[in-house]
Parts: structure tokens; sequence; C-alpha cells
């Protein structure tokens, strides 16, 4: 069933790089060089004390090279699996309690992100103080934005509204 | 043509533009027939940036239906300078009118406002984006002077920050045409307008950066202003100012029968000579503004009835 064996059945050395966790969220097959991007989206900066591990540029059968995230203590909710999906389209998510996987699934990319992303155009109408949700629709590599149509391929995680 | 509001061209099918096309030629054909037709009907006028033909047109076209029209005025003049919200002002004026017509310098603006108002709202231009209104008087022009199927035309000048460009490349995919866009590379079209045209399965595009070698093929050749303002270098905007303008040398080896079209106002793209050449349809195009906004103000005060 898992897909993730160049992460739990074949290198132990790997998976000794980040240990395990007790109950939380491991977020795994990260493209290589997003996991700091994927702590910024989950509000996760260290200041509250969260006990985190990372892997980063892991080798990966999928991915050649893989980040890997696990998050003590938290599990992730449906909103923040979409904002993933944004940077982390092949991620897999797997919830563990009592260090045990207990769920495992792909996180799968919405059709839109609504509130999540900034427009990068600054002669978008949405980046004019207007009482207006930002609205991206999601493409196969881009995000696009519903209002000025403004497509962004490369540095999404930067659009990402943390206010 | 039933729609609450026209925001963009990629909202229109082929049967919208042939409906509003065929609508606008019976009220070239007949005005008197509509004279009254829209008699206690106001439309709100929201220029959020300097217009002349656009806002004229507009106003006359209520007008001849009989209609009136409240105008925001300038934005310096206005609550806007106060700091109100499109979003509000959109729906302050929607309660004093019975359709609004938007132009604004940002991207998306009609998109928006048309999310606060449930009278219909027409984009009469959002900053580089889209100018639909515009499109459909340059259908209905390309379609007296040229047809609108088996239709070669070359879109030339400012084609990134151009958004009769983007309205008019979008609006032919729904017919045959071959879309021929001829630009300095600094001015080539959005990446976004040429993805949306790549979407489209039988569109033909090529770009080009000199319009020598696609002119004798062209039916049609629409040109906008190279604006000189968008150039960081006066040397760049030099180099490639020249390039860009039609005279009667130009036009040496174009067909008899090529249309040149432009949105206007015009600076020194086309030379005074080309006026009163058989080519010229520029000012054609800017009078055929009234029944072409006529007809789409009819339709959608109607909600898509077009019986009398």
């Amino acid at each position: 069933m898992s897909d993730d064996h160049d992460h739990h059945d074949g290198n132990a050395d790997h998976e000794l790089r980040v240990s395990k966790i007790q109950d939380g969220t491991v977020i795994d097959h990260v493209r290589g060089g997003q996991a700091l991007n994927v702590l910024a989206i989950l509000g996760i900066d260290g200041s509250k004390g969260e006990e985190v591990s990372v892997g980063m540029n892991v080798p990966s059968d999928r991915l050649a090279r893989k980040d890997i995230v696990k998050v003590e203590g938290r599990e992730l909710s449906q909103d923040e699996v979409d904002v993933l999906s944004l940077i982390a389209p092949d991620a897999s998510i797997n919830i563990v309690r009592d260090y045990d996987v207990v769920e495992k699934h792909r996180v799968e990319r919405p059709a839109v992100v609504e509130g999540v992303l900034s427009c990068p155009n600054a002669d978008c109408i949405t980046t004019d103080g207007e009482p207006v949700t930002s609205r991206f629709e999601v493409l196969d590599d881009a995000v696009r934005c519903s209002y000025c149509e403004t497509i962004t391929r490369e540095g999404i995680a930067e659009l990402i509204d943390t206010n | 043509m039933r729609h609450d509001h026209l925001i963009t061209s990629k909202q229109l099918s082929r049967a919208d533009i042939e409906t509003v096309l065929d609508r606008a030629a019976e009220i070239a054909d007949d005005p008197d027939a509509v004279a009254n037709r829209h008699a206690n009907a106001v439309l709100g006028l929201l220029f959020f940036e300097p217009s002349t033909r656009t806002k004229m047109s507009f106003e006359t076209a209520m007008k001849r239906l009989g209609g009136s029209v409240v105008d925001m005025g300038s934005v310096e003049s206005s609550s806007v300078k106060k700091g109100e919200t499109l979003a509000d002002t959109v729906r302050v004026i929607e309660g004093y009118a019975d359709s609004l017509v938007l132009r604004h310098p940002k991207q998306g603006a009609a998109a928006m406002a048309c999310e606060f108002v449930d009278v219909p709202l027409l984009n009469a231009g959002d900053g580089a984006g889209h100018h639909p209104t515009q499109t459909m008087l340059d259908l209905y022009t390309i379609r007296e002077n040229a047809g609108l199927d088996d239709l070669t035309i070359g879109i030339m000048g400012d084609l990134k920050y151009g958004r009769t460009v983007h309205s008019l490349s979008y609006a032919l995919t729904n017919f045959d045409t071959h879309q021929h866009f001829i630009s300095p590379e600094s001015l080539q079209l959005p990446r976004e307008v040429v993805y949306d045209l790549h979407q489209q399965d039988d569109t033909q595009i090529r770009e080009h950066e000199a319009l020598e070698s696609v002119l004798p093929s062209l039916d049609v050749l629409y040109v906008t202003r190279i604006q000189r303002e968008r150039f960081p270098d006066e040397n760049e905007y030099q180099k490639v100012a020249g390039e860009y303008q039609i005279d009667l040398e130009t036009l040496e080896d174009a067909s008899d029968d090529l249309t040149i079209m432009h949105p206007l106002p015009r600076v020194d793209e086309i030379a005074p000579e080309i006026d009163e050449t058989e080519h010229a349809a520029y000012f054609e195009q800017a009078h055929n503004g009234v029944p072409v906004r006529m007809a789409l103000l009819d339709l959608l005060l109607s909600g898509g009835e077009t019986d009398e």
C-alpha cells in the first residue's frame, strides 16, 4: 500500500535522519527545497515551541530529491493540505497517532483557492484595498488570479498570504 | 444573448456576437425604431480614468434609445478622492441607474465590481485587461469590410498593454481566422493571452517583429499606438517606433482590399495620407460605436429580448 518505499521500506539511513513522531503529521514527498515553504504555509517558525523535524534533499525514487516535514502534535486541516498542494503537488500526508500511521493520503490540487494567495500583479484590483477575497484558479503547473487573470508559475509560495 | 454583465469578450459565443452585431445593423438601418425603447432607463457612467470616445459613445447610445445618463464625473471631484472603495461606489450608483458602465485603471476591476451589483455592468476598459464593447464595434467594422470567416488579420503595435487587442483576439477565436501579432519583442502579447489563445483548438496565431513578411496576406490590419511611455529608454522606443508606422509606401505590397483599423486616438502610427484611401476604416470604426453600444444596452436592459 505504501508508495513511499524510498522512505520507509528500503533505506534505513534516511529513516534515521528524521526521527519518528508520536502524534502528528508527516508530510512526505515534498519537492526538494520546498520544506521551509511548507513550514511557512503552516505558520510554523519555531517561536511557539513547535516540535518539527525536517529532512531536505534526501534521495527519493519518485522525485530524485525530496523533502520531509514532520510536525509533532498537529494534524493538518483540509484547507492547509489544499494550500500545500500548490507548492508540493506530489506530497503525501501521513497522520500519526501513537507512532503508527493511521491515515495516509496524497494531496489533491483544488480547482480554486480562495483567500490564500495575494496577486503579484500590482495593477490588479485585489491589491487596491477593496473588500474582496482573493481567488485563484489552480492550473496544471500554475495559478491564475480570477480577477486580473495573471498566471504565476514560479514563486507561488511567495504569494501565500500569511496575514 | 442572455448575460447579466459584459466583463470580457471571452464570455461571448459566436451566437452572442452575431446577435449583437445583427441587432446593431438593424439599429443602424433604422435608428428611429428604437428612439423611445428605453425612455425611462438611466445609465450610470463610472469613468475612473479619462475617456472621450468610449464615454461619449455610451452617452450618445443611451440617449438615442430614449434614456438618460448619470455621470460620476472626474475622480478628482468624486467620493473616490475621499478614499471610497470601488465596491462601495458601484453599490451606491446602482441605486440610481438601471445599468452601469465602468472604466477603471486596475485590471480585474469590472470582474470584481459586478460581484457587488445586481444591475447589468459593462466593462469599458480595466487597465491592461479587457475592453469588450470596443471589440464588438471592431467586429462589426470587420464584418462590414472583410467578413468574419476565412479572415487573415494582423494586429500590430503595443500588444502587451493593449486591452483592445486582448479582447479582440479572444473574440476572433469564435471565427475562422488566422491571427498575426506584430510588435517589438518588449511589447508582445502577455503570456496569459497567449495561454488562452492556445487553449482554443482551431485558433491559429503567429507572432512577428516585422510587418513586411505578413502584410501581403492580410485582409485586415489592426493598428494600435506604440506607447512611448512604456519604454524605459527613449532610444529603445526610437529604434522600433519607425518600424510600426503605416504610410502609402508601406502599403505597396498590401492587398487592394486591405482594411486598416485603429481604436484611436492615433499619434503617428498611420500617416494622414492613408485617410483618403479605401483602406482606412478607423473613423467608420469609431462611428460604429454608437449603434453597437445601442445594441448592447438594448439587449442587456431587455434581458436578451430583441422583440420591439
